[in-house]
């Protein structure tokens, strides 16, 4: 009889091991550098415990004061601001949709071959993505004066990084095969943008615009604590004059806009893309 | 030939609704602007204003170095401390909340949980927090972990929700034990993704971090928030290329995490990626 | 009317995938390249219309060298040149008559051709093509919805719209089973007779290459080892272009 299943590897080498010792070597570093971050940042981080100690106290007094809601807040004030909220989010995913387009496709090489203009397009896109939307909220206030003008234009400029990053990885992602038949055919670049990219990406990317939308309404409604328009601006009064019910009813109408506008995007998730 | 002139003209069959949709887009943007009192002179006014605060900005002033980066180690402080109770609180959470694993009486309330976590934006969180324990990184603290188990809580599940019975039926029928099963077949499949949204999470508490000092939740922001209202605007603008660079920096990090726990990648493989990224790749015309 | 001169391409300095070619190719017939895997039958293809860029040597194709081409005149000489390729390469998305129009995208400015406002007599034309390629009625199906044959008549199609001199095929049967492959190549070779376009076409199927082709090149290790008619083609050819005997009997 045969001997079953002679193998040609050695005995010596057949060792398995999940990870080479390189592998290994990289992960230890990884886990090493993780541990010590978290011990050096809670040995450093300036808490003062009595006030963790107190904290759950604190918290029951606050949730007592503010109840009950003050529901006739709503008509008054609430209301239209709500709306501008709404308004400024709408808008400003709309401007950032049609600024990220052109950043995007000028920030992915297969595209533009300038390595110079990838890499200034993907600047603009990681500068607009690391500033905060409060943040850019601030310098509008400061350029245009208090208002939505400022909150549509922060929103929009903080969502050209977000949408402009996914939809250059969608870019990325698109087969090149169609895109090199119109090579072939001798297909101007921008027909091979419109006729090979465009109808790979476009699904994504309004699922891309969908996604921004929905993070977008939240974002427009805390703008007003820097005086940027919205509902914002009802919530710093209240909280400025410790009016605590008022503030109850100006959070329970955030929470209320928020999961709305997730029921509305889940649904156009459903049936359109 | 079987072609008849009447087919030739509609040799593209387009629906109506895109244009319809345009149109109704199109209407909704001249509404809401005029809602918004948002016109073009006012734009236009402001960029004269615009001009005079870009010049304001420029030259950076760097020279109050120590309160920049007590400001700015606060805030990774606060990014790496909220990250790690984050996940490691949203781990159990959101396993608890996967309804293929659970019951309904433990998944339903594990699941709200994580709802309620992440409907309310982490700057109403960190205020409710700061009138609670007070100024400072604490707020911070808990307050961008309540939105990572928001995040991460809810992407867990989903993902533990989608592995394929297969895989896991194909381990228990070797008659392995339960945390085998666990370990062979559930995380492998979502390990992946766990990784993706864990790095992303700390990118953005690393982002948020820098932002809710502004209500006084600890970290730099309190510092840009104090410069801006002072029209320091030189040292604003150091400030937020600080900041920009320190999330350049994540980012980069979350993205090496990424190739070597997902990819299996070692320093080698991560310096030779670094050095492919610089040659540029030779196309052809136009 | 295509002709290849000291034709040589390397991506790894000393380790050549094609050297020294050098072929012409007459304005008529089909002229099959066969050759075992890795032996640079697809570049040799590629370096035509330039989807590869040749290390050294001329191409010069009706007269000017596509290798020292570049920008637009490299594009108005691609509209010249079909290709059809081995995953068939369709907008998947995009409808069968949208695939074909993306032949004439050569000749079609970007706004016009975004706005779907192609003259109409090639839009005459696409519909008489979709008839000779046996897809009468498929018009407005997505691209997605076709079969591997159908998708790779369309991919005919699509070259034979850019009415051009030279028709270059990239293993166009490999992906389909052997009773659609003997059909596609009937296709092909009967549209190229038909309009009189050459053919150049890299396969591996020997059979095929043996039943359709007037001519055949031979490769091995990056040249040209047999140039003849396929009825040259005896065993002792074969075992020179692939090597080995066992696959022969």
């Amino acid at each position: 009889m045969a001997a079953p299943f002679a193998s040609a590897t050695p005995s010596h080498e057949r060792i398995w091991q999940r990870f080479t010792r390189a592998q290994r070597l990289t992960r230890f570093a990884v886990y090493l550098a993780v541990v010590a971050a978290i011990v050096l940042a809670a040995q450093t981080v300036e808490i003062i415990p009595e006030f963790l100690a107190d904290a759950p106290e604190q918290m029951a007094d606050l949730v007592a004061r503010m109840w009950p809601i003050d529901f006739a807040h709503y008509p008054d004030a609430i209301h239209a601001a709500l709306m501008e909220t709404i308004h400024i989010a709408t808008l400003g995913t709309l401007l950032a949709l049609v600024l990220a387009l052109p950043v995007g496709v000028l920030a992915a090489n297969s595209l533009v071959p300038s390595m110079a203009i990838n890499v200034l397009a993907k600047l603009i896109l990681v500068s607009s993505r690391s500033v905060n939307s409060l943040v850019w909220a601030l310098l509008f206030v400061g350029i245009f004066g208090p208002g939505a003008l400022a909150g549509t234009l922060a929103i929009a400029f903080r969502s050209i990084g977000f949408v402009g990053k996914l939809f250059g990885e969608a870019l990325d992602e698109a087969q090149r095969g169609p895109i090199e038949a119109l090579t072939a055919a001798g297909a101007p670049w921008m027909s091979r943008l419109t006729f090979g990219y465009w109808p790979q990406v476009r699904p994504a990317f309004w699922s891309i615009a969908l996604f921004r939308w929905d993070i977008n309404v939240r974002e427009s409604a805390v703008l007003g604590l820097v005086g940027a328009g919205g509902i914002g601006m009802v919530l710093d009064s209240a909280l400025n004059l410790f009016q605590w019910t008022r503030v109850a009813m100006v959070l329970l109408a955030i929470f209320v806009v928020v999961i709305a506008a997730e029921i509305v995007v889940t649904q156009v998730r459903r049936r359109v893309i | 030939m079987s072609t008849a002139p009447a087919i030739r003209e509609d040799a593209f069959r387009r629906r109506a609704w895109p244009r319809v949709a345009a149109v109704a887009l199109f209407v909704y943007v001249v509404y809401a602007c005029a809602q918004l009192d948002v016109s073009w002179e006012r734009v236009h006014a402001g960029l004269d204003n615009a001009a005079r605060f870009f010049s304001r900005l420029f030259p950076p002033n760097f020279t109050r170095s120590d309160l920049l980066i007590k400001g700015l180690t606060e805030s990774l402080e606060i990014a790496v401390l909220a990250s790690t109770l984050g996940i490691g609180l949203a781990l159990p959470i959101g396993l608890a909340a996967a309804r293929n694993l659970m019951p309904a009486w433990i998944s339903w309330p594990a699941r709200f949980v994580i709802v309620a976590a992440r409907s309310l934006h982490p700057v109403i969180v960190a205020i409710i927090f700061v009138k609670a324990v007070g100024f400072g990184a604490l707020a911070g603290i808990l307050a961008l972990t309540v939105a990572s188990i928001g995040f991460i809580g809810k992407l867990f599940t989903e993902a533990i929700e989608e592995i394929s019975d297969k895989q896991v039926e194909a381990i228990r029928a070797t008659g392995a034990p339960f945390p085998s099963v666990l370990a062979y077949g559930v995380l492998p499949q979502v390990f992946s993704r766990f990784i993706g949204f864990a790095t992303y999470q700390l990118d953005s508490n690393l982002r948020n971090s820098t932002m809710v000092g502004i209500v006084g939740a600890g970290g730099i922001g309190g510092t840009l928030f104090a410069a801006f209202q002072r029209f320091d605007y030189d040292y604003v603008c150091a400030i937020l290329i600080s900041i920009i660079a320190l999330i350049m920096i994540g980012e980069l990090f979350a993205t090496a995490i990424r190739a070597i726990f997902i990819e299996n990648a070692t320093f080698a493989d991560l310096f030779r990626r670094g050095e492919a990224m610089r040659h540029v790749r030779h196309s052809e015309d136009d | 009317m295509l002709d290849l001169r000291h034709l040589s391409k390397s991506y790894v300095a000393g380790k050549p995938v094609l050297s020294d070619i050098n072929v012409a190719i007459p304005a008529q017939g089909i002229t099959a390249i066969i050759g075992a895997s890795g032996t640079g039958k697809s570049t040799l293809i590629r370096c035509v219309n330039r989807l590869v860029e040749p290390s050294q040597g001329e191409i010069l194709f009706d007269g000017a060298d596509m290798a020292r081409l570049s920008g637009k005149a490299l594009r108005h000489a691609r509209r010249h040149i079909g290709m059809v390729f081995q995953e068939y390469n369709l907008v998947e998305r995009l409808t069968v008559m949208e695939n074909l129009l993306c032949g004439r995208l050569g000749y079609v400015s970007p706004w016009r051709a975004w706005r779907r406002k192609f003259p109409p007599a090639d839009i005459a034309r696409a519909y008489e093509l979709l008839d000779l390629v046996g897809l009468a009625g498929f018009a407005h199906q997505r691209a997605d919805a076709l079969s591997g044959g159908q998708r790779q008549r369309v991919g005919i199609a699509r070259a034979v719209m850019q009415k051009p001199r030279l028709l270059l095929a990239d293993e166009p049967t490999s992906s389909l089973d052997p009773k659609t492959s003997v059909e596609i190549m009937e296709l092909m070779a009967g549209i190229a007779r038909t309009h009189g376009i050459p053919v150049l076409v890299n396969m591996h199927d020997v059979e095929l290459a043996k039943r359709f082709a007037d001519r055949v090149l031979g490769m091995a290790g990056g040249r040209i080892v047999f140039d003849g008619p396929p009825a040259d083609l005896d065993d002792a050819m074969l075992k020179k272009i692939y090597g080995g005997e066992d696959w022969l009997h």
